[in-house]
């Protein structure tokens, strides 16, 4: 099988990572968005953190760049360098209630129209 | 540049007449492993509820108490779990597919027999 | 500069398969811009993760879409077993392969129907679903059921495929080919099939790369991309190579599924011929910790599956990225400056499978 690399960087960083695959010819395949319970060990508060993954492609190669936000981090878009990447990031803006700037076709949660605002990241409250 | 492409094809089904089944009047045939819907032999049933536990909809209700085992027709999707987790192999998928309904259906299977009439147990 | 008016196309129309809305802004009968609108059989599937267990969920995933109903239960058992490293075997590997192609096979031949519907040649899309029913016929003799199979499970499959069954699948494989040959020679060289299909909806090479476009759609502009060159199941011991075209408009998407038709039918006469004895089934015990990423080819393009565990039996996430949501982009790129009785056409080139979009 071929490679998988899961590539740590910082929010800041995400637009300069971009650019960098951009230019060696790299596609952008997906967005994910995962939710994270990480437990602060010195001061035991739980923090409740969404993790991103930009996933690309190139000759069957996939890098993937992670890192995580909180609920009220804003990040900006990468549409305007893959234009295609409105529909992933309105889905993430819609599900998990990330907020993402600058999106080249916003469609301001409307997307799905769901009536309950961010279903994805509300916790389960009964299995 | 063709325009009568297809002439031949519209012969050949010309000369054979309807290739679709008269359904109600005509049935097809099912095959061996078609999943209709599930049957049980209830006299072999033991109660453990494994097939409860396993059914990806919950369709599958047991009763130990009153040794009755039921199943919500309409809920079933004939996925077969429950078959191949059952313990005692009782469970079986039947050819025949439920017949459409409105509302629920709720198929009850309860244990006849009387432990003390030994002669026809 | 002429008059601007808005139509909308869908969410019901006669060749749309599924709902979706597009907002046409038309200059005098030609389009001049579209803006999408999707949500409308939005499921939430992906939150179910929460309440079925990760064995449950197979079926779950297999039921996101009734067209590419194998591949997805097929992925997602892929990538479960990649998080535990359980190594299914052989003879599973190639009855999924086996299974997968027939999916591909019946998948392409549903859409040349819906294409002849879509420019009115009613004759030719009731023989090609008259052809796609023997195919149907297969799936109902070995695994049960005609769209939903339940066949696949993490740790293999769940039904096997006796010898004399595997001849008889030989054999309708040849007869295929023959009826096969009929229909697509319309296709290929009829001329009222030409002229709505030939330069319409012209995709470029490096339109399609900055647009990312998957699957035939990227395939038939001349990008070689294909997933199951990477070797997964029992692709590795196949011969096998991708088809692309270089024209990259409707007439090229098409004889790019047409040409995979008959790649199908090549692929499973191989793997019957090569099919090894053994087990069809290794069981699964514990639960998945960990995450992966696993790509696959559907007939429609290239699908990503990911999934996150973390020790209990219930899955953390699961994310499907299907590929008619990658070709939506490039579908409104080739909508630009197309006719208004073109829109129909190129909606369907790029075979819509909206309710896999949305889960």
């Amino acid at each position: 099988m071929s490679q998988q690399i899961i590539k740590e960087i910082l929010p800041k960083d995400l637009l300069a990572e971009t650019i960098h695959l951009k230019n060696e010819g790299y596609r952008l395949v997906a967005i994910t968005c995962t939710n994270k319970k990480t437990k602060d060990e010195e001061t035991s508060v739980e923090k409740d953190e969404m993790e991103l993954s930009y996933s690309f492609d190139k000759d069957y190669d996939l890098i993937n760049l992670r890192f995580s936000v909180c609920a009220d981090d804003e990040i900006e878009s990468v549409s305007l360098l893959y234009s295609y990447a409105f529909l992933y990031e309105n889905e993430i803006k819609e599900l998990f209630g990330v907020s993402i700037k600058d999106i080249s076709l916003d469609f301001n949660n409307t997307l799905y129209k769901i009536p309950v605002k961010a279903p994805f990241h509300t916790q389960k409250e009964d299995k | 540049m063709s325009i009568l492409s297809m002439t031949k094809t519209l012969f050949k089904s010309i000369a054979h007449g309807p290739y679709t089944v008269l359904y109600p009047i005509k049935k097809k045939d099912s095959f061996d492993r078609t999943r209709g819907k599930v049957a049980i032999e209830i006299s072999e049933c033991i109660y453990c509820s494994m097939c409860q536990r396993r059914c990806p909809t919950g369709a599958i209700k047991v009763d130990k108490a009153n040794q009755s085992w039921s199943i919500e027709r309409l809920q079933c999707i004939q996925c077969s779990y429950c078959t191949e987790v059952c313990p005692k192999k009782c469970l079986h998928m039947d050819n025949q597919y439920t017949a459409p309904s409105f509302a629920g259906v709720r198929d009850e299977f309860v244990n006849a027999r009387i432990p003390d009439n030994k002669e026809n147990n | 500069m002429g008059k601007r008016t808005v139509i909308p196309f869908g969410p019901q129309h006669p060749v749309l398969p599924e709902p979706i809305h597009l907002d046409l802004v038309l200059e005098d009968e030609v389009v001049v811009e579209a803006i999408p609108q999707i949500g409308y059989v939005h499921r939430g599937l992906e939150k179910l993760v929460e309440k079925k267990d990760y064995q449950q969920y197979t079926y779950v995933a297999e039921r996101i879409c009734g067209i590419c109903s194998f591949m997805h239960g097929m992925g997602y058992c892929q990538t479960i077993e990649s998080i535990m490293n359980v190594e299914i075997p052989e003879r599973a590997k190639f009855l999924r392969t086996i299974w997968a192609e027939l999916s591909r096979m019946h998948s392409h031949t549903l859409w040349l129907g819906l294409l002849a519907d879509a420019f009115g040649f009613e004759s030719l899309f009731m023989h090609s679903w008259r052809i796609r029913e023997k195919i149907l016929d297969i799936f109902e003799e070995t695994t049960g059921g005609r769209v939903i199979f339940s066949v696949c499970d993490v740790g293999g499959v769940r039904k096997d495929i006796s010898a004399e069954t595997l001849k008889k699948i030989d054999k309708i494989m040849d007869e295929l080919e023959k009826e096969f040959k009929e229909i697509t020679d319309v296709f290929f060289n009829d001329a009222s099939v030409k002229s709505r299909t030939v330069g319409v909806g012209v995709l470029s090479k490096q339109a399609a790369h900055d647009l990312g476009a998957v699957g035939p759609m990227a395939r038939a502009s001349g990008i070689e991309s294909d997933m199951r060159s990477q070797g997964y199941a029992a692709y590795g011991k196949l011969d096998f190579k991708p088809i692309v075209e270089t024209a990259g408009d409707c007439y090229a998407r098409t004889s790019v599924r047409m040409k995979e038709i008959y790649q199908s039918i090549d692929l499973v006469k191989q793997c019957i011929a090569i099919i090894p004895e053994g087990d069809i089934k290794v069981k699964v015990t514990g639960n998945p910790n960990g995450e992966y990423f696993t790509r696959i080819e559907q007939p429609r393009g290239e699908v990503v599956y990911y999934a996150k565990a973390n020790g209990t039996k219930y899955l953390d996430r699961v994310r499907v990225r299907t590929p008619t949501f990658a070709n939506i982009p490039p579908l409104l790129e080739t909508l630009k400056g197309c006719a208004l009785a073109d829109v129909p056409i190129l909606v369907v080139t790029i075979d819509p499978c909206i309710s896999c979009t949305e889960r």
